[in-house]
Parts: structure tokens; C-alpha cells; sequence
């Protein structure tokens, strides 16, 4: 077969791995949202945080020469950021909400502000694994080249669906989310647990945003994120609180993300725009069905500010 | 006495409480009070909404550092700092609200309770150790069920269970049996007592049930207004006298007696299906009528369906299907239909739902007529003046005890909310009443007039639907009576000719 002959199977193909690529920030946003939402706190400011994530991993790889130091850097400044939002909202009177919205403006305009002078520079990227060697079609070889966050994303998922049934932090993430009177009277400290989970959902995001600067699209400048964070974190909403949907959920808002420039490819350009908007139409679509103005959400953590 | 030594390893031991004085800011919630619960004693703990007697138990669970006092635990004087203290000597709460998590199963929440939870579960071998243990118990749970799929009175027993799991050997309950039928009541207590006998268990019960005081505990302290007010051996006293110690010298308003007999059929419901929450069907297809000059009350357990019939009628929630007619005409539950027809609410919870917490009091008794004169010209312009001189007269006549007309809602006691709530709905000739849980959580002088205007409001020839949790409040109450259990009427009967243990039967669904 000859380069170019697979013909319209070019569009499915470059959805699954445009599904591969644009999920792994969805999926790493989502699960560290998920781990918050279910402690009871709702964290909108991971968009700054995804922004600031990607702007320091660029940074320090950069500099350091080691992505993988990027990734960390990236994971800390997300925790730091958890923290202050976890820190501001144990005010009393404190609305995580507006908290969120502020951290979220704040992020991005400081990671704007620190990474002005690594728009020129290149920084080492993160490598990819092959698992297209076998064929000799150049789009099969693009779609499966994947990258070693992805893979991490993707047994995390598991893993956390295993860990909020089967450890204690599991367990106590969750008493602090469907019942923070419970955890009280068991004498836990509700803030801290929500501090913590907090700080690790930060942490989570902040690689999510190490993804984007290091491997894909893989540079810094001011338009890297359009909006991944904030849809993350609507789509923990729709993903029920689990982490394996918030899977399925992430890879199937990467394919709907890459429909657009799929479609370019095999040359229809007209609405490319459009086709371009197909995350939030499937936004819409799923908020439509899935919800009831006389049921409340099921699954959802009965402390959280949304469903209260 | 030696501080901080731990009580001996097993069985049963005594709490003492020594001058304990607890003051919030200016409010003094506890003043100079002494209880001593004798080991292996069955001891109950009366008093009125506000007399102090949750504030004492917290005190000596930890959750409160007592202004003045000291706890001695066993023979020791003790430092409880904080409920963990409180739970490493032995001793454990069940509390009024429900402290299990309600989309966790049974068997998550006895383990997430202990101390020790390991770092990760192994499942497989804590459910044979729960099994082993609940097969040592008199009473059963499902361990695999989601807590909020279970009923209240099973909730209840997982709470005592979970405690009895944890190994307390000192319990203290605040009104444990308030969402238990009679009979489920009197297992519940019952088991406990045994262990008390046995010498495993020494409890001490807050309650205001004076036939469970006087069928199972040992001795009584009554509390009054943050004072100590009597204590003694409860077969040694009688519930009037306990009764008359708990309220002082206050003076209660007298019910007037049962006149006049049912008239016309006033609110009729045919087939009313309604939805709770999440979606499952919560009323299902419930007809009843409820004829001028009677009250009807609807018995059962809290959680079957109750909560969702009363929001159809206030208009909080549509009806999947069915129909409500009010004398005769299809009823929606608009604000015109209401006022036409004359009717009024007291649901439960009258802060969240029949009042605005921050407007003042003033403006929440008007809510039913505040856009017609004389408080308002041409339906729009409010005359602030009417607001006040109106609420002046009703504040003087409910006896809301409220500092200005203006002060917010919020600021008021739960009787006081309900007087004003109260003031607003019976204020004019009432021809339907819909009352849900009206004296909840409401001291002895609230609940007699509450009671009285109720009965009063019948005498006039209202039609009175009554929802309660309280057996007792029914059959004082009511003409007719009808048992609710999972969204249908399952019993129903003349209050007069009412069995019990019948009607217990039916609102535990046998």
C-alpha cells in the first residue's frame, strides 16, 4: 500500500490519535479534579493551574535540560496552588467557587507575566514511545506514537477507582465529601483532608499542564490552553465523579477535539471552524440528556458548594 | 486522684460531671450542673430544647472545653481535649443527626469509624470479621447496602452497632429513638439494656419520651434552663412529676376540647404519584379525603414518602400524575388557588421553607398578603408602616419572643419561627391546613400552642391534614388516622379505635 492510499481512513485514525494527544491534559485535569470534588471542594482555578503548570515545566526543562524535571516542577507548582486555594477557602465564609475563578485568572496572568521570556527559547521535549513500527503507513505511525504521560494517565485511573474503595485516604477523602458531620464526629479534620486532596488535584493538573508545553503542542506562548481546564473540570461533572469515566470521558473529548483538524487533512475545509467546536457541542449535548431539573446529580458529593 | 491514667480495659464504668459551667459569650448555656452516671446504670438525661442538655454531653465527649468542671471517667479525673481523647477512654456518642455517610455501604462506614483504619482495606477479610461480629449482635444490618438506601430505624441500629463495634463501653444517645416505630424502640432499647445488666455497658440517654424513661432506665437527671433542676432514681418518680420539674412554673396554653363534627370533603387527593430527588417514585398514587372539621394525620416512619406529599401540596414539587381538587376545584397549588381557597401551610423545617432567613420578621408575616392592601397601594407600592403595625399585633398575640418587628428571621429560635410562621398562616379564617412536623425540635410552651391553635383551627371547621413523626402528637390530634409507608397509605383508621401496636405494625411495613 502507498503513502496516501488509506483514504478516508484518515479521518478516524488521526481522531484516535488526536484522542491519544488531546486527552492526556483532559485526563490529568480531571482526575486531580475528581480527587478534589470528591473531598467536597470544588476547584475551578485549574485552568491557571494547567497554564502555570505548562509554563514552569517549560521552564525548568529548559534550563535544566531534563523534561522529566519539568514534569515535577510542573507537579509542585500545581500543589502550591491547590494549597492556596485549599488555604483561602478554610476561611470561614470563603466561596471555593469565586476562589477558583480568581486563582484561575490569577495563574494564567502570572504565568503569562514569568514565561514571557521563554516564548524564544526551545526546551527539551518529553519523548514518545513507538508503537507504530510495525506498520509502513506514515499517519498509523503518527497516531501511535504516545507518550509516556498518557500511559501513567491511564493506569491512574484504575488505580484511583481502587483507592477510594479499598485505602484509608480513599475512604476518608470521601467521608469528608458526602459528610463532613461524619468526618467530624469520627475526629477527623475536615480541612486538612480537603487541603490534601486539594494540593494532590493541583499537583495533577499542573502535569497535565507539563504536557501541553513539552510534548504537545510542545512550545510556550499565551494561546497554549484553550479552555482544557475549565472543560476538565465540567467533565468531571458528567464522568459522575469516577475516575474511569473521567477516562472514557478525556479520550473521547480528545477525539471530538481532533475531529476538527482531521477533517482538514482529507481536504474538507468548509466549517472547519465548526468542527473546531465539537468538544463544547458534545459539552452541550451530554449536560442536556444527562440532566433533570427535578433529580439532583447521582454520585455527586453531597458536600460539594455546586449541589448544594 | 491520678490525672490522665486510662480506665480499666473492660466493662462497664461511670462518667461524673463536677460543676460544670459553660458559657457562650454572654450566654450561659450550663450553669454550676452536676450529673453522675453510675457505672453499669441505665441513666437518662430530660430536659427541654435548650435546657443544656447537648451542650453537657458535648462537654464531656470533648467537642466543648466546659468554662468551669471537670469530668471524671471511671475513678479518674480526666482532660478530654477532643473527641479522640474521649473515644481512647471508651466512651462514644450516637448522635440526633445521622453521622454515617450516606453513599457509603454499611460495611464502609463501620470500618472507615476506627481508629486503626489500615492503609489499605483488605475487603474480603474485614466483611468475615463484620459478619462475625453482627452475629454476636441481637439485631441485624445489611452490610453490603448503601446507608442511603436503607430505612431510618435500620440506620439507627447501624449507629448503635457501629458504636458497639468501636468497643465503647460508656454510650451516651441524644434522642435515639426519635425516627423509631414504638416497637423498634423498644428492641433497641431493650438489647441495650441487657448489656447494661450484664455489666458490658453503662448509658446515658437524652430524651423527652418519658414512657422510655420509665420502662428502661435506672435514674434521671433533668436539666432546666442550664440549671440542674432534679435528679433521682426513676422508680421513685412519676412522669408528672418529672414533667413539672423539666417546664418549671411556666404556664402552658390550654387545648381547647374536641367540638363539632366533619363536614363537606375539603381537599381531596386522587392517585397522586410523585418523584423524590433522584428520580425513584416517593408518593405512590395516594387517594385520601379530608372533610371540614377534622384532622387527618398521616403516621410513619420519616423517609416514606411524607416529605415529597407535603411539597406537592405547598407547591414545592409537581405531581408526576393524579390530582388534587380543593372543595371541589382542581387544585395546582398557586398563590390565587391558595388564597381563594384559604389555605395554609406549616411545613417542616419553617426557616427553610416558609421563610426568607434574612428578611426580617415583619416582612416573613406579611408574605401571604403583602401585595394587597392595607400593605400595599395598587400592587406595588409596600406601606412599610402596615408591615409593622401588623406584625406588632401578631408578635403580641403568637407571643413571638423577637426584639424588634425588624430583627431577621434567622435571629429567632426555632419556636419563635414557628409562632411567627404560625402567626401569618392562621391568622384569618382558615378552610385547609397543612401541617408537616409542626413541633419539631420545639420546646413544651411551643408544642402546647401549636397544639391548641391546630386543634382550634379544626373547631372552626378547617379541614387539617397532619404529617408527623410523632405517634403521640397524632393520636392526641387527630380524628382520623393513615399510615404512610413507602409512598402508600397502608393502614387507616379512627384515632379513637386505633391499636397501637397496629399501627406500629404497619409503619414498619409488616
Amino acid at each position: 500500500m502507498a503513502d496516501g492510499s488509506i483514504g478516508l481512513w484518515t479521518v478516524p485514525l488521526a481522531v484516535f490519535g488526536g484522542a491519544i494527544r488531546v486527552s492526556t491534559p483532559f485526563l490529568f485535569v480531571s482526575l486531580g479534579e475528581c480527587i478534589t470534588e470528591r473531598s467536597g471542594r470544588i476547584n475551578l482555578g485549574l485552568e491557571g493551574t494547567l497554564v502555570m503548570g505548562a509554563m514552569s515545566a517549560y521552564g525548568i526543562s529548559y534550563l535544566s535540560g531534563s523534561p522529566w524535571l519539568g514534569v515535577l516542577a510542573a507537579g509542585i507548582t500545581g500543589a502550591l496552588l491547590g494549597a492556596l486555594h485549599a488555604g483561602i477557602c478554610s476561611l470561614p465564609r470563603v466561596n471555593d467557587v469565586a476562589v477558583g475563578i480568581a486563582l484561575m485568572l490569577f495563574g494564567t496572568g502570572l504565568a503569562f507575566y514569568l514565561g514571557k521570556p521563554l516564548i524564544e527559547p526551545t526546551a527539551p521535549r518529553l519523548p514518545a514511545i513507538d508503537f507504530g513500527w510495525w506498520s509502513d503507513i506514515p499517519q498509523v505511525r503518527a497516531a501511535l506514537r504516545v507518550n509516556v504521560l498518557f500511559l501513567i494517565g491511564v493506569a491512574l485511573a484504575p488505580i484511583l477507582y481502587w483507592a477510594f474503595r479499598t485505602t484509608r485516604w480513599g475512604l476518608l477523602i470521601r467521608t469528608a465529601g458526602e459528610s463532613s458531620d461524619a468526618a467530624r464526629a469520627m475526629g477527623h479534620s475536615v480541612l486538612l483532608i480537603r487541603l490534601r486532596a486539594t494540593m494532590v488535584g493541583g499537583f495533577l493538573a499542573g502535569i497535565g499542564g507539563s504536557f501541553l508545553s513539552l510534548f504537545y503542542p510542545g512550545s510556550w506562548n499565551e494561546g497554549l490552553s484553550s479552555g482544557q481546564g475549565i472543560t476538565a473540570v465540567a467533565l468531571v461533572i458528567f464522568a459522575r465523579w469516577d475516575p474511569l469515566l473521567c477516562l472514557w470521558a478525556s479520550l473521547a473529548f480528545g477525539g471530538a477535539a481532533a475531529l476538527g483538524p482531521a477533517l482538514q487533512s482529507v481536504g474538507v475545509t468548509s466549517g472547519y471552524h465548526l468542527f473546531n467546536a465539537a468538544p463544547y457541542i458534545l459539552t452541550l449535548a451530554i449536560m442536556i440528556i444527562t440532566c433533570s431539573p427535578k433529580r439532583t446529580l447521582t454520585g455527586a458529593p453531597a458536600e460539594l458548594s455546586i449541589t448544594r | 486522684m491520678i490525672i490522665g491514667e486510662p480506665v480499666p480495659p473492660s466493662g462497664a464504668f461511670g462518667v461524673d460531671a463536677i460543676a460544670m459551667t459553660m458559657r457562650f459569650g454572654d450566654f450561659l448555656a450550663l450553669d454550676n450542673v452536676e450529673l453522675k452516671v453510675r457505672p453499669g446504670s441505665f441513666h437518662a438525661l430530660l430536659g427541654e430544647n435548650g435546657a443544656g442538655k447537648s451542650t453537657l454531653v458535648k462537654c464531656i465527649m470533648g467537642y466543648y472545653h466546659a468554662t468551669e468542671g471537670d469530668i471524671i471517667v471511671g475513678d479518674r479525673e480526666q482532660a478530654i481535649a477532643n473527641p479522640k481523647d474521649a473515644h481512647a477512654l471508651g466512651l462514644g456518642m450516637v448522635y440526633q443527626h445521622f453521622t454515617l455517610v450516606p453513599a457509603m455501604t454499611v460495611a464502609e462506614n463501620l470500618v472507615l469509624a476506627r481508629d486503626d483504619v489500615p492503609a489499605v482495606v483488605n475487603w474480603p477479610k474485614e466483611m468475615k470479621e463484620l459478619e462475625a461480629f453482627l452475629a454476636r449482635m441481637p439485631f441485624k444490618v445489611p452490610l453490603g447496602a448503601r446507608v442511603s438506601d436503607i430505612s431510618a430505624g435500620e440506620r439507627q441500629k447501624c449507629e448503635i452497632l457501629k458504636q458497639l463495634y468501636l468497643k465503647r463501653r460508656f454510650l451516651i444517645l441524644d434522642e435515639p429513638t426519635s425516627v423509631l416505630t414504638p416497637a423498634e424502640a423498644d428492641e433497641v432499647l431493650g438489647m441495650l439494656r441487657d448489656m447494661v445488666v450484664k455489666g458490658e455497658l453503662t448509658i446515658l440517654m437524652i430524651t423527652h419520651k418519658f414512657r422510655e424513661v420509665m420502662a428502661f432506665a435506672d435514674e434521671v437527671t433533668i436539666l432546666r434552663r442550664g440549671k440542674l433542676a432534679g435528679a433521682g432514681k426513676v422508680a421513685e418518680l412519676t412522669p408528672d412529676a418529672m414533667a413539672r420539674t423539666m417546664i418549671g412554673a411556666e404556664e402552658l396554653t390550654v387545648q381547647p376540647p374536641r367540638t363539632g363534627e366533619a363536614g363537606q370533603a375539603r381537599l381531596e387527593l386522587a392517585k397522586v404519584r410523585a418523584l423524590d430527588d433522584t428520580g425513584a417514585v416517593a408518593v405512590h398514587d395516594v387517594s385520601l379525603t379530608v372533610r371540614a372539621g377534622e384532622i387527618v394525620g398521616i403516621a410513619g416512619v420519616s423517609g416514606n414518602g411524607q416529605r415529597q406529599l407535603v411539597e406537592v401540596l405547598a407547591g414545592q414539587r409537581e405531581a408526576e400524575s393524579g390530582e388534587v381538587r380543593v372543595a371541589g376545584d382542581p387544585y395546582r397549588a398557586s398563590r390565587e388557588e391558595m388564597r381563594c381557597h384559604r389555605m395554609s401551610l406549616l411545613p417542616e423545617e419553617p426557616l427553610k421553607n416558609a421563610c426568607v432567613g434574612g428578611m426580617s420578621v415583619a416582612d416573613n408575616i406579611a408574605f401571604r398578603e403583602f401585595d394587597r392592601a392595607p400593605f400595599a397601594s395598587g400592587g406595588w407600592w409596600l406601606n412599610r408602616g402596615a408591615f409593622r403595625d401588623d406584625a406588632k399585633k401578631k408578635i403580641g398575640q403568637y407571643k413571638i419572643k423577637t426584639r424588634t418587628p425588624d430583627t431577621p428571621i434567622s435571629a429567632l429560635s426555632g419556636g419563635n419561627v414557628q409562632r411567627a410562621v404560625l402567626a401569618r398562616e392562621l391568622a384569618g379564617d382558615v378552610e385547609v391546613l397543612i401541617a408537616a412536623n409542626p413541633c419539631f425540635g420545639l420546646d413544651f410552651a411551643a408544642v402546647a400552642q401549636i397544639h391548641a391553635e391546630i386543634m382550634a383551627a379544626r373547631n372552626r371547621g378547617a379541614a387539617v391534614l397532619l404529617v408527623s413523626e410523632d405517634l403521640d402528637e397524632l393520636l392526641e390530634l387527630s380524628d382520623r388516622l393513615v399510615v404512610m409507608f413507602h409512598g402508600e397509605f397502608v393502614y387507616e383508621a379512627r384515632t379513637s379505635e386505633a391499636d397501637l401496636t397496629v399501627v406500629g405494625r404497619h409503619m414498619a411495613g409488616h
